[in-house]
């Protein structure tokens, strides 16, 4: 074989806020694409499975001056100091040296739930139960992803099964690189306002890096470090100002 | 009295290796029959000079569709070639009522295994043979067994209990994918090959 050292990608989003309707069809694409079971009878907004969680927002102000906000809220794929491969005392979380993807190895986990607690979006989850599907549906399964068991910790890897099927095409081609346009995750594929932009932040001639340094674009806490791959972009003032406060749940 | 000693040291060193070596893989395993025999000789010798990618194909999005489906066996199989048992099995049992053969698949990895046969037969240039061995040039099956506590087939772990292959395409582990990656300067990461 030959050696085959990948590019170095860094892939990452930026959400336009401003576009959000807060439908949630993101949310629905992404359990769909990921395998993520429906809820267990008991599960609560903590206990329960979302790899991608829209949370709506308030100014908090009386009419008319009343706004509101939906803040699709996931991995953030933290390329310093990832808090959640730090604390991680299995090596189950890395963060892909080629692509800047932070993965979960749900094998490797013994479900400590170090990484929730140290992660400071609130983006990882537990599997309280073992994943069920209604009888007859388990058909419709993604074969891309393996579903999960009771007992480990999940969370967003941008789709990475997709990033499989672009890498599998390529190579069927003979190419070593994918098209771009051939790896586009769930979420940003199936926002009806086109508010998702996803790409390689590393590109520069990438809309999705463009767009992560243009005005009005900002990380949520950035203060910790952690240099987040998804990006937000807002016109609103109030709405920016959010990015420097506590985790939202 | 040491001697007495020694002998039942020795002896049940003996019975725990016996155990070990013969009586754990004899109920670890159990042997399964394939639904039919088949001779990939018959294919790939000289009389029909088959190549492995006519029948085990990719699909046009580069993934590998593995065990061919009944319909590419009927392209040449719609009617009996030839009189033997196996043929007669194939035509009445799967051809005609166009069911697909229930084959137990040998290399069948765990479903949070991914393996693009794309990246690694097309753009490494890697042979079938070299991870699967001479699969292609055997006139029978050999043996499927499958390991009761994992499901999964032995040739998985190997056919040596002790792991360590009689042939160098023997098992098909991790730590061999790893091994390979490494000798290449591959720069891997656990979801390369995980999903």
């Amino acid at each position: 074989m030959e050696q085959t050292a990948q590019s170095k990608s860094r892939y990452g989003m930026v959400i336009d806020l401003d576009r959000c309707t807060g439908c949630g069809v993101c949310m629905v694409a992404c359990a769909v694409e990921n395998n993520v079971a429906p809820a267990e009878q008991k599960a609560t907004e903590r206990t329960g499975v979302t790899w991608l969680r829209v949370y709506p927002v308030s100014n908090g102000e009386g009419f008319p001056a009343n706004d509101t906000v939906f803040i699709p809220m996931t991995c953030q794929q933290c390329g310093n100091h990832t808090p959640c491969v730090s604390v991680c005392p299995q090596n189950a979380v890395e963060v892909d040296p080629s692509t800047g993807i932070v993965g979960q190895i749900p094998q490797r986990c013994l479900g400590c739930r170090y990484c929730m607690t140290a992660c400071p979006y609130h983006a990882r989850y537990f599997d309280w139960w073992d994943p069920q599907w209604p009888e007859g549906t388990e058909v419709l399964l993604n074969p891309d992803v393996a579903p999960r068991m009771r007992g480990v910790a999940e969370k967003c890897n941008f789709c990475h099964g997709r990033l499989h099927a672009a890498r599998t095409k390529a190579a069927a081609a003979g190419r070593k690189e994918i098209a771009a346009g051939d790896y586009v995750p769930a979420c940003v594929e199936s926002c009806p306002s086109r508010a998702i932009v996803f790409g390689d932040l590393a590109d520069e001639t990438n809309e999705v890096s463009r767009l992560s340094h243009s005005i009005n674009t900002f990380q949520f806490l950035p203060k910790l470090g952690t240099a987040p791959k998804i990006f937000y972009h807002s016109a609103k003032e109030w709405v920016r100002k959010m990015a420097d406060r506590a985790p939202l749940a | 009295m040491r001697c007495k000693g020694l002998i039942l040291m020795l002896s049940g060193v003996l019975a725990s290796l016996a155990i070990g070596w013969f009586a754990f893989p004899a109920a670890l395993y159990r042997t399964e029959a394939q639904p039919m025999q088949f001779n990939h000789a018959v294919h790939t010798g000289e009389q029909n000079g088959m190549t492995c990618d006519m029948c085990h194909e990719f699909t046009e999005n580069g993934s590998f569709k593995g065990i061919p489906t009944i319909a590419k066996c009927t392209e040449c199989h719609s009617a009996a070639i030839g009189s033997t048992e196996s043929e007669k099995v194939l035509v009445e049992q799967f051809v005609t009522p166009h069911k697909e053969i229930p084959w137990k698949v040998y290399s069948r990895q765990p479903d949070n295994a991914y393996f693009p046969h794309a990246a690694h037969v097309k753009r490494a240039e890697i042979k079938c043979e070299e991870c699967h061995g001479p699969h292609g040039s055997s006139s029978t099956l050999p043996v499927y067994q499958v390991n009761r506590i994992s499901g999964y087939s032995r040739d998985i772990w190997g056919r040596n209990i002790s792991g360590l292959p009689s042939h160098p395409w023997e098992g098909m582990k991790m730590d061999r994918c790893v091994r390979c990656h490494a000798e290449r300067h591959r720069d891997d990461s656990c979801l390369d090959c995980h999903k």
